[in-house]
């Protein structure tokens, strides 16, 4: 199909996101883009590796799967194991540490994303020399805020290792429960702490706020489109990020699929493989492959909940409203201005929790009556999080099958490339690398864990690599 | 009967009784001599090494040698220290024990014996060994890829718990800790209470669904290293 004329532009590896990913765009002799595709080498080994091994070990060994959002993996496993006991109603402790633990991570997730890799875009905008555009340009220039992000992100870390024993792939969740609670030692550490975070909070959600709006000509259309967004939701249509029923809407706000059990997601959703895609394409199955795909993370999170349930988050939810009259919003870059929404949450939530004597309760197990299958969401920092897996009556876990967040927003990601190539690519005479970079902004607004590894921060060498339709590399730049 | 016997250990003088190891005495007196398939109330083993000193300058497994009077014993020198280490990476690439995820981190003595020696990452290549899980117990499951087979379990069955559950089978590369069954586990009259499933020094014998229970900072050598037990008793006194 393709004409013997094609190039093939490819970006590689993709900088300032966690993981692998590669950006192929393929031109014609006009330098017209006939397609853009966003390849993603995920880490698929862990549902093989799980087999055969005892279920009390999955929420501790899963974590293995991610460098910056273990948490949410122990969360998930642990949440499908209390299952697997009968143990799914926790203790009022076991819940509260759970949700301290799940807040204080998305907490830290949010503010690495936001002051580490995102900001240097929205402070210098896209086009800066990346010289500057990058985090220690920000130091540079925006010392206080550089500090922060540090902070901030310290700050979540200690709740981790606080609840879950450790700052990385610790063991805190257990089925059925928690192996620990927080002393009053350990709470007073933190509320002394808790309103400077605040304070942080609501400043960056400003930097968000300013952004988004100053810019708005260029940021709301930047690789944006309609789309579905999913998530869960309490069952009064509250955000939740831990526990919750499924709930998609359209574009316009219409519910495709609302209080759908964790318990029931596969009778929803599906998983469909390209082939060329390590990654497979989940959608909604009652509109079907072509159009059922949607979009998770705190975009979608603020779209599908009906309200936020602490008093500023919520403030600034109807805030964030305002911008598209209430309907959902559908702007790739507005990602950054819900997930500061949901930073601002995290931190209410951390603070009530704090001041919960629950937390230094000592009834931390329940057990009932054993089960063979245990299914459970939560909302990770990055999107909606599934779980699932089989159990032998020997303790062994048979099967596993997991849809992580950045398998979901695999083809809005895909779309959002797509989107901005042709924009802003399409008819150059020449691809600069403040156009290439227009892509990788899109991609990091969704915030993708690509093959749910770790890289060290800061910059990577970027290598843009032209090849022809035979397969020919015809140029290649490397900085 | 009961004279006194006199020898130095790192020329400290030590004192002990007729018939004790070198690693009783040495207990004795407040001198940590490491070890793995030696365990207290079972009979010594001496197949692991790792209590490896040298005695007169020959080397010799302190958990099976009897103390006799003068002789010379050297236990913390930069010579041990190398072979020790050395054996236990060995022990660690030749099954694959994870420890980030294993559920005996935090109160494994292999774990624990690497953090004292301070090894990070093993100099030898890893096996990679495919070892099987035997979990058709109710309530107790054998991980072999984390055996160590130091025996412990084979002695405590056999001797204290009267049963002979455990049996080792196989030669080098393929010796393995085998049960006393037709089939498996579940085949065997192994209680929960058994000697056998306690002594395990390793995460390779455990009682199910306990797991990861005991959080963090409360497990056996979180915050005291291996061996500091015996070197404390020994200076209160
Ligand atoms: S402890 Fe002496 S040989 Fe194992």
């Amino acid at each position: 199909m393709a004409s013997t004329k094609q190039k093939r532009v490819i970006i590689e590896p993709v900088t300032r996101v966690e993981g692998h990913g590669k950006v192929s765009i393929l031109l014609d002799e006009k330098n017209t883009v006939t397609q853009a595709r966003l390849h993603i080498v995920e880490f698929r080994g862990f549902e093989r590796f799980v087999q055969g091994r005892p279920f009390w070990e999955v929420p501790v060994l899963v974590q293995r799967l991610c460098g910056i959002c273990p948490v949410s993996h122990h969360l998930a496993a642990a949440k499908a194991m209390d299952w697997i006991v009968g143990g799914e109603k926790l203790t009022p402790t076991a819940e509260k540490m759970r949700r301290l633990m799940h807040y204080g991570q998305t907490f830290q997730s949010h503010a690495l994303h936001f002051f580490h890799l995102a900001s240097p875009d929205l402070l210098f905008g896209f086009d800066a020399d990346v010289a500057i555009r990058n985090v220690i340009g920000v130091a540079a220039k925006y010392p206080d805020l550089a500090v922060q992000g540090v902070m901030m992100r310290k700050y979540g870390q200690e709740i981790i290792k606080a609840t879950a024993g450790k700052k990385i792939h610790g063991t805190g969740a257990i089925p059925g429960g928690i192996n620990k609670n927080l002393s009053i030692a350990e709470r007073d550490v933190f509320l002394k702490d808790i309103d400077q975070m605040l304070t942080w909070c609501r400043g960056a959600l400003k930097v968000a706020v300013d952004y988004t709006t100053a810019n708005l000509a260029t940021a709301a259309p930047f690789g944006s489109f309609d789309s579905n967004h999913l998530s869960i939701v309490r069952k009064d249509g509250s955000m939740d990020l831990y526990d919750g029923n499924l709930r998609a809407i359209d574009a316009q706000g219409k519910k495709i699929l609302d209080q759908v059990a964790p318990q029931d997601y596969y009778k929803v959703i599906a998983e469909e493989v390209r082939p060329w895609s390590y990654m497979k394409f989940p959608f909604i199955k009652s509109i079907g492959p072509k159009d059922g795909w949607y979009r998770v993370g705190p975009l979608a999170r603020i779209n599908t909940c009906d309200f936020i349930d602490t008093p500023e988050a919520e403030a600034a939810r109807k805030e964030f409203m305002k911008l598209t009259d209430g309907k959902p919003n559908n702007i790739t870059m507005a990602y950054h201005w819900a997930r500061m929404i949901e930073l601002l949450h995290s931190g209410e939530k951390i603070r009530d929790l704090l001041n919960d004597k629950d937390l230094q309760g000592t009834d931390l197990v329940t057990k009932g009556d054993r089960r063979d299958e245990g299914i459970a969401i939560v909302e990770a920092p990055r999107g909606t999080l599934f779980h699932h897996y089989r159990v032998n009556k020997d303790d062994q876990v048979v099967m596993a099958n997991l849809i992580v967040s950045t398998t979901s927003n695999n083809e809005p990601m895909n779309r959002a490339v797509q989107k901005v190539a042709q924009d802003h690519i399409s008819g150059k005479p020449e691809i600069t690398e403040g156009l290439l970079n227009h892509i990788e902004v899109a991609i990091r607004a969704y915030d993708p864990c690509l093959s749910c590894a770790t890289h060290a921060l800061g910059r990577m060498p970027l290598e843009v690599i032209l090849v022809d339709s035979t397969g020919t590399v015809i140029d290649r730049k490397r900085k | 009967m009961s004279e006194t016997i006199t020898f130095t250990i790192d020329g400290k003088e030590v004192s002990a009784q007729p018939g004790q190891t070198i690693m009783q005495a040495a207990d004795a007196a407040g001198i940590y001599i490491p070890r793995l398939c030696a365990f207290e109330g079972l009979v010594p083993h001496g197949s692991c090494r790792v209590c490896t000193v040298m005695v007169n300058g020959r080397a010799q497994a302190a958990c099976t040698q009897p103390v006799a009077d003068g002789i010379v014993v050297e236990n913390d020198t930069e010579k041990l220290l190398a072979i020790r280490r050395d054996i236990i990476e060995m022990l660690f690439v030749e099954g694959n024990h994870y420890c980030m995820f294993c559920e005996k981190s935090g109160n494994c003595e292999l774990q624990a014996l690497a953090y004292r020696f301070g090894i990070a990452a093993p100099k030898y290549p890893y096996l990679f060994p495919k070892r099987e899980i035997d979990a058709t117990h109710p309530d107790i499951f054998i991980d072999r890829n984390r055996c160590v087979l130091c025996g412990r379990c084979v002695r405590a069955s056999r001797d204290v718990d009267g049963k002979g559950v455990f049996e080792f089978v196989g030669r080098g590369p393929q010796k393995r800790v085998a049960v006393n069954a037709e089939a498996n586990l579940a085949d065997t009259d192994l209680k929960t209470s058994d000697k056998a499933v306690e002594v395990c020094p390793v995460g390779a014998i455990l009682r199910k669904r306990v797991g990861y229970a005991v959080p963090v900072g409360r497990r056996r050598y979180d915050h005291k290293p291996i061996g500091s037990d015996i070197e404390q008793a020994a200076s209160k006194k």
